[in-house]
């Protein structure tokens, strides 16, 4: 992927030499060459991450398996979970933010590009220093070890007495590092999107995408905050002595939970709601209706950022809260359903009385609305406390959480990556092959993550790494290993087309979807200064306006 | 736009949608009956909706409840989902006509606000009732005490009032709704985070080091309980499994009595008994009316009495045995008991003496 970002520049510049290009390259501060860096970065991390799922898959595809031994089962999950999240999710999500934020606002640039490259630039040394962990984990002892403590890294698992070597504290050093990245990208996306508009472009104006991605940074601002500072402690109880959550010396292992969930239930929502931006950018032009109430879909958004702040202790209805607590963390989260229902009708909203067109990017997105309902009911049975004693912890969960993450965020990913990569490719991706890529990635979807809810009905535990024959959870684990290989290859495919078109895709031209934000009015790729005149927009749809001036958008606003 | 290639593809694309879709709610339901078949009275499978126990029964109900919302909500939208999609797909060819541009309605919009969240009311006041009922019980003055402590990787079980020490396998006695007898555990851990999770008993709670939590059984049935450690705690998390058997009022008399005693000690296995006292053993494990007295690992009183080893990665018979004390790696890797390098003599002997520990 990387010769395949390079060879975009090279297009206009090929008798340079090529050590210049990835000079300008590793010096860019360009939001667009930024925008693509963060998402080649983020696929490479994404099949990293996928080759470790697989990993799981294949130990757990009978019971008593000996393919990988627990310790190395339990780096692999480790690895897997903070992989996506932290090195895949976010970076691909920013990814798309600074490229498209600026073009859909009417901007030159961000507000502060060297920061933007600075941002990069730590998050891209902060999923090295996580896989130099396998190499320096366990520092001058000998054979080096990956981190093994889990995503969450629960105390006291971290604690020196538990997790010798330095596999944590490439896991504390990494997380922490992507987390000031993270923060400051926040920072330069709010100020562009508050600052940087077009003339004519109010709040009231902008597209749902910049919407969203404004509420996305102002949560990564309050949430990785409490992130950042419990990795502090940690390396302090670590290395100072001091005793936060060493529970041997009288600490907490809850002040830990709060302090990573009040991170880790947001982020969860950091990284769906730019994926409500792709979704309400995609499904009206498919649908070929402006966004049905553009004002409600704001409004549940920001809903969203605040009770998604007040819903954390949910995934520690296990750790015996007292009942009050569990019954307020029970409304939250169950009131965060609300909202999340709102954006759903929404979409079909714009959908009703539309001309649907099922082109790749829409039948994604059609996949996303389907199992994003799905994750959200089965969200609602584990905000339920005494459901969730039974669920938590479980195989449901696992299923769950995939569901949002694979199910929603994959999907909705996939969606933007068929319905922009014209514009930053200049080619089309291939239709049939999208479509391919499409209904083998739903089959291998729903062979993977349906049957994975039973056995967690039936009694299995997430993050082990066998398991005893004989109750039941034989078949639904098999068929979860099959949806994986599907899986796979459908991402193969996808990755097979993202090259095969670039060098053969047929050319797009500045607007092949016939769309309405002002992305869609410069060439394809864009020039790097994006508008050689400032555009002046005076509706929600400026390009809409433009091409049907009998009728349009700003005559209702 | 390409709008005839579009168009020869649409009708297939649909069908191919909705057959898929159809699928995934055959599989669902597929699953669902699976799931929700009666499970014969000794079956040992665990399983959440087959509870055996108040606390269980509580839970299922509420979650056949919370179920059966979710379930109508998911038809509903799924519905509309595939109308829409039929409905409104493309048709006109022509791509100059554009549908009616429609920016939102007021009166929708707070239609689909209202009522779902009256069905949060709903299902918050059903969840509310059943975390008070669960949480806030009474404990009966019948009730049996047990004390649970989690460890990397078995699970200690203490009677304080009952005087019993044992391990990995918890007795309790089985509950009659007129004289109710619940077991209340109080979970402690030594070092890590686990959780106690026996689905047909109750839900899971976990063991937290520096924290005393509690849960209550309250079984209604006889017979063997399967579960495992629930929250992630080191190395062998998979092989921290659990055993609960729900004994009668007699029988749990009778395994009461069978653990108070301190160990049987016999003459004829000294040898082993040497081994065991001379080597670190006793460093972790408790042998009662010997000077072993460790409390790092399982105690060893009345070790033949339980049916599996190493909290439950091995049956207990004599092979298992020998093999977990010779090499604990090959039987769980990663577990903490060290080899003590025994030569086989001292092995055998040691074998002996341990299965006289009845």
């Amino acid at each position: 992927m990387a010769s395949d970002a390079i060879a975009i520049r090279a297009q206009g510049v090929a008798s340079r030499p090529w050590v210049e290009l990835v000079h300008e390259w590793i010096t860019t501060v360009d939001h667009k060459r930024i925008g693509i860096l963060y998402i080649v970065y983020a696929l490479l991390f994404l099949v990293i991450g996928g080759i470790e799922a697989m990993i799981l898959r294949i130990q757990l595809i009978v019971p008593q398996n000996n393919f990988v031994s627990p310790q190395v089962f339990n780096r692999m999950f480790t690895m897997h979970g903070t992989t996506m999240i932290f090195f895949v999710a976010m970076p691909v999500l920013f990814g798309f933010a600074n490229y498209f934020v600026p073009l859909m606002i009417g901007a030159r640039d961000m507000a502060f590009p060297r920061l933007n490259a600075f941002s990069f630039w730590l998050s891209a040394f902060s999923g090295f220093l996580l896989y130099f962990s396998f190499l320096g984990g366990n520092g001058l002892y000998g054979a080096g070890t990956a981190p093994d403590v889990g995503w969450w890294a629960y105390a006291p698992l971290t604690a020196r007495a538990f997790s010798p070597g330095h596999s944590s504290d490439y896991w504390t050093i990494a997380v922490l590092v992507a987390g000031f990245g993270s923060v400051a990208t926040a920072i330069n996306l709010i100020a562009t999107i508050l600052c940087l508009r077009c003339p004519g472009m109010k709040l009231s104006r902008m597209p749902l995408f910049a919407w969203l991605n404004l509420v996305m940074s102002g949560m990564v601002l309050i949430t990785i905050t409490p992130l950042s500072a419990a990795q502090i402690m940690l390396l302090i109880d670590r290395y100072l002595g001091g005793h936060f959550f060493d529970t041997q010396a009288g600490g907490s292992a809850a002040i830990w939970m709060h302090f990573f969930w009040i991170f880790g239930h947001p982020e969860v929502y950091i990284l769906i709601i730019p994926c409500f931006a792709f979704m309400s950018e995609v499904v009206p032009v498919f649908s070929r209706k402006p966004i049905f109430g553009y004002p409600v879909m704001v409004g549940a958004t920001v809903t969203i950022g605040f009770v998604s702040m007040s819903v954390w202790a949910h995934h520690m209805f296990t750790i015996g809260m007292s009942s009050p607590a569990n019954a307020f963390f029970t409304i939250t989260s169950m009131v965060v359903g609300v909202p999340t229902g709102i954006k759903i009708f929404n979409w079909l909203g714009t959908m009703w009385g539309g001309k649907i067109q099922f082109k790749t990017p829409m039948l994604f997105c059609i996949g996303f609305l389907f199992q994003f309902l799905v994750a959200g009911l089965t969200g609602i049975m584990l905000a339920c406390a005494p459901f969730d004693w039974q669920l938590g912890n479980s195989y449901f969960v696992v299923a769950h959480f995939h569901y949002v993450i694979v199910g929603g965020i994959l999907f909705a990913l996939f969606a933007a990556f068929y319905y922009w990569y014209p514009k930053i490719t200049g080619k089309m991706l291939s239709e049939t092959l999208g479509k391919w890529h499409f209904w083998l990635f739903v089959i291998g979807f729903h062979l993977t993550f349906d049957p994975m809810h039973i056995p967690g009905l039936l009694g299995m535990p997430r993050r082990i790494y066998t398991y005893e024959p004989g109750r039941g959870w034989e078949i639904w684990n098999l068929l979860c290993t099959i949806g994986a290989f599907v899986q796979a290859i459908a991402t193969l495919i996808f990755v097979g087309n993202m090259i095969y078109s670039y060098f053969k895709g047929r050319d797009a031209g500045n607007d092949p979807w016939d769309a309405w934000t002002l992305e869609w009015s410069v060439s394809s790729p864009p020039p790097s200064y994006n508008f050689a005149v400032i555009p002046i927009v005076s509706s929600r749809r400026p390009l809409w306006d433009l091409k049907h001036p009998e009728d349009p958008d700003s005559q209702y606003e | 736009m390409n709008s005839a290639s579009f168009n020869s593809q649409r009708p297939g694309a649909t069908h191919r949608l909705l057959s898929i879709l159809l699928l995934v709610v055959g599989l669902l339901l597929a699953a669902g009956l699976c799931v929700a078949a009666p499970a014969p009275p000794d079956n040992p499978v665990p399983n959440i909706f087959v509870p055996r126990s108040t606390p269980a029964n509580m839970i299922d109900h509420l979650s056949l409840f919370v179920l059966l919302i979710t379930a109508l909500i998911f038809v509903t939208v799924f519905t509309l989902l595939v109308y829409v999609l039929v409905k409104f797909r493309a048709k006109n060819s022509d791509p100059s006509h554009e549908p009616a541009q429609v920016y939102g309605s007021t009166q929708i919009e707070l239609a689909w606000t209202v009522i779902p969240t009256l069905i949060v009311v709903v299902l918050f006041l059903a969840s509310a009732r059943v975390i008070h009922a669960i949480q806030d019980a009474a404990k009966p003055p019948s009730a049996i005490d047990v004390v649970a402590v989690g460890h990397q990787f078995w699970w200690e079980f203490r009677y304080p009032s009952l005087g019993v020490v044992t391990a990995n396998e918890l007795h309790i006695p089985v509950s009659d709704p007129t004289h109710p007898t619940p077991t209340y555990l109080k979970l402690l851990s030594a070092d890590t985070d686990h959780s106690f999770w026996i689905p047909q008993l109750n839900g899971k709670t976990d063991l937290i080091p520096n924290r005393v939590n509690e849960m209550w059984l309250d079984p209604h049935q006889t017979g063997l309980f399967l579960g495992q450690c629930a929250q992630y705690c080191g190395t062998q998390h998979a092989k921290m499994l659990l055993r609960v058997y729900v004994d009668t009022p007699q029988s749990f008399s009778a395994w009461v009595q069978a653990q108070k005693p301190p160990a049987n000690l016999d003459a004829s296995v000294a040898a082993g008994r040497h081994v065991f006292e001379t080597t670190a053993c006793i460093n972790c494990h408790a042998v009662a009316g010997t000077p072993a007295n460790g409390r790092f690992g399982p105690d060893l009183t009345h070790l033949m009495s339980r049916a599996t080893l190493a909290s439950g990665a091995a049956e207990n018979t004599r092979e298992n045995l020998r093999l977990w004390i010779q090499d604990p790696d090959a039987l769980k890797p990663g577990s903490l008991m060290p080899s003590m390098k025994l030569t086989d003599n001292d092995l055998d002997a040691l074998v002996n003496y341990l299965e006289t520990l009845r």
